[in-house]
């Protein structure tokens, strides 16, 4: 990285700075963006002002265990905030206790759903609160290295994790003999280069091991042979970054907020049609309307909203009527045959075609397949051209049950879920906007073969 | 492929060429030390040998297998994975567009073809000059502050024609900047 060039002409992102006014709004109940508005919070100084790091003194000078510190994590209920949702105590609490082979922790901070961006947050303005939830959740697993895995273009945001890093070692945080506790600690930040499947933490874990991102097949699960087949934690930015006020406040205190399955805060990184996109942070169990009128400022335009994507791309879509009463947790949305997912959530008002918004995905995640599985890399491929015959008027009568039978032939086939991250939105989009689709087809009397499979493809001028 | 032995011969200048300054081989020595095995630190030093070599030419695959013990093959499997890795020179100022969703909706395709038009490129290809390589690429984690160009390693966020028209502009006078 050119680390020089980049500290001159990089300014810091300001996003959240144009989508939120300084005083927090009512709706929004900060947890993990409490002093986000502090200026110069990603110094250690200014975040060690607001509370920073005393969990970690906490840990270490209050003498807590290991065990200790996963109990009080799984007396939280954390949920894995990057989309699969796994409880964080006992994620940690599957790393073997011997110590025959090193352990490792790694951030997962590729970001690269479509429609989120939370984590960037965390990462280009409070970075201390993700590295004091590695420091220790690395001490609870027993790791003596962790990897912070962000994505290649994030380079700002390594930018200021190397810094933040830098510092913490100099403060005693990292390093020999923390706080005198006898545990040594290494902290590296790794950049990828470009590869939405390195987000799934086996491609990320094959990544960091030099090779393509290819995913893993599971068991063996990474808890017992991940990074160099040693035992490994991928932990999201998001949930990392909520260990240290669990520690400091108890995982008890934790479960004040949210619902009994649902427990704590989520940071929802909102875009598409409202007045104020950006990343607003709520209880778990929040009614979608607050997140959408009191954080986002309603509707752009005044328009009327025709659908809503929850969890970043993949996430099946769900109506306005389904919407407009949802509560903002795992189980509500999975009630409404959706998911919360990674929290990137996309408006989509009156004005929007479907088959165009799911076109773009699907040219998304053909692009992104790593190609190791069959079903995912040839199905993301039909699923496009299908679509692209869509809207180059050549669609077919039975092309929506074409689709259903690509995407079926996909689901639940692959090493990862890249296939079915779009293979259930597809089906879902038909489902619930069958008519968008329809229309399409009535508008379309074309036989025989193709011509536009191929059309938007490179090849000879 | 190298049947023009003029072709053959520049390659062969190239491969000579390529090694590390003295301070990139003091960062890659840095590098090896953050990983317990060698080749974790395959993708740092490959981001270090483009920032030192500009693209991934078949002479810098080469001396990237050399230098982490591994085969040319190897390295270049690895190389054409990842979208941020060049498999050929672009130019000074390389636009990247994301065109995934968020961003498309705030109507980034329309500005990355504008901006092709202008430079008189398809997307993908550099300009004569060298000056300008326009791309598409897919999310880049800036969805709320749509449409965003990443140029070279900076965001510039919330992007309208007439930023976009500034950005292209004071990249032809020589660094790119939004006042």
């Amino acid at each position: 990285m050119r680390t020089s060039s980049v500290k001159q002409t990089i300014h810091g992102t300001n996003m959240r700075a144009m989508a939120i006014e300084q005083k927090p709004i009512q709706a929004e109940k900060r947890i993990l963006l409490e002093h986000e508005h502090v200026p110069n919070i990603k110094q250690i100084d200014v975040y060690a002002s607001k509370g920073g790091y005393e969990a970690l003194k906490k840990v270490f000078q209050g003498k807590m265990t290991p065990d200790q510190v996963i109990d009080e994590v799984k007396a939280s209920g954390l949920r894995g905030r990057g989309g699969a949702g796994f409880p964080t105590g006992n994620k940690w609490s599957f790393v073997p206790k011997s110590k025959d082979k090193p352990h490792y922790l790694l951030s997962n901070a590729d970001e690269s759903e479509p429609g989120t961006f939370k984590d960037r947050v965390i990462l280009e303005k409070i970075p201390h609160m993700m590295i004091e939830g590695m420091i220790i959740g690395s001490y609870a697993i027993g790791a003596a290295r962790s990897y912070i895995y962000i994505r290649g273009e994030y380079t700002y945001g390594a930018v200021v994790l190397e810094r933040a890093i830098e510092e913490a070692y100099q403060a005693g945080f990292l390093g020999k003999n923390i706080l005198g506790s006898g545990f040594d600690h290494d902290m590296v930040v790794h950049r990828g280069a470009g590869a939405y499947i390195c987000g799934e933490e086996t491609g990320l874990i094959s990544s960091l091991e030099g090779k393509k991102g290819w995913p893993k097949l599971k068991p063996p699960f990474p808890a017992v042979e991940g990074y160099l087949r040693c035992p490994t934690v991928v932990n999201n930015v998001e949930t990392l970054a909520a260990v240290p006020w669990i520690i400091r406040n108890g995982g008890a205190a934790y479960t004040k907020f949210g619902t009994e399955k649902s427990r704590g805060t989520k940071m929802w990184s909102v875009s598409g049609d409202v007045e104020r996109p950006g990343v607003y942070e709520l209880e778990l169990g929040a009614p979608f309307t607050a997140l959408l009128n009191d954080c986002c400022g309603g509707m752009k335009n005044g328009r009327k909203l025709k659908a809503m994507i929850p969890g970043g791309s993949s996430a099946p879509i769900m109506t306005a009527e389904e919407s407009m009463n949802c509560k903002l947790d795992y189980e509500s949305i999975a009630a409404k045959g959706s998911m919360l997912g990674s929290g990137g959530m996309i408006i989509l008002d009156e004005t929007r075609d479907l088959v165009q918004v799911l076109k773009n995905l699907a040219e998304f995640y053909h692009d992104e397949s790593c190609g190791q599985c069959t079903p995912c890399r040839e199905g993301t491929g039909w699923v496009e051209k299908i679509l692209h015959s869509f809207t180059e008027k050549d669609a077919r009568k039975d092309d929506l049950e074409l689709l259903k039978t690509v995407t079926n032939n996909m689901l639940g086939r692959t090493i990862c879920v890249l296939a079915d991250s779009i293979a259930m939105p597809v089906q879902s989009y038909i489902q619930k906007f069958p008519e968008e689709f329809e229309s399409y087809i009535a508008r379309s009397n074309a036989t025989g073969p193709r011509a536009s499979i191929y059309s938007h493809l490179p090849g000879p001028q | 492929m190298n049947a023009n032995p003029e072709q053959a011969s520049q390659k062969i200048s190239h491969l000579s060429s390529v090694q590390f300054s003295d301070a990139a081989m003091k960062e890659f020595q840095k590098i090896l030390t953050r990983y317990d095995s060698k080749r974790s630190a395959l993708l740092p030093v490959l981001h270090l040998a483009q920032d030192e070599f500009g693209w991934m030419s078949p002479a810098v695959i080469d001396y990237v297998a050399k230098l982490m013990d591994l085969n040319s093959a190897q390295v270049l499997e690895v190389v054409t994975f990842y979208h941020m890795f060049h498999k050929k020179p672009v130019g000074e100022h390389h636009f990247q567009f994301c065109v995934t969703l968020s961003c498309w909706m705030q109507g980034s395709h329309q500005m990355m073809k504008s901006t092709c038009s202008r430079l008189g490129i398809r997307q993908g290809e550099t300009t004569a000059d060298g000056k300008f390589t326009v791309s598409a690429v897919e999310c880049l984690g800036s969805c709320g502050s749509a449409p965003v160009v990443q140029v070279n390693e900076t965001y510039y966020e919330n992007l309208t024609p007439e930023k976009l028209n500034r950005l292209i502009v004071s990249s032809k006078e020589g660094a790119p900047k939004i006042p």
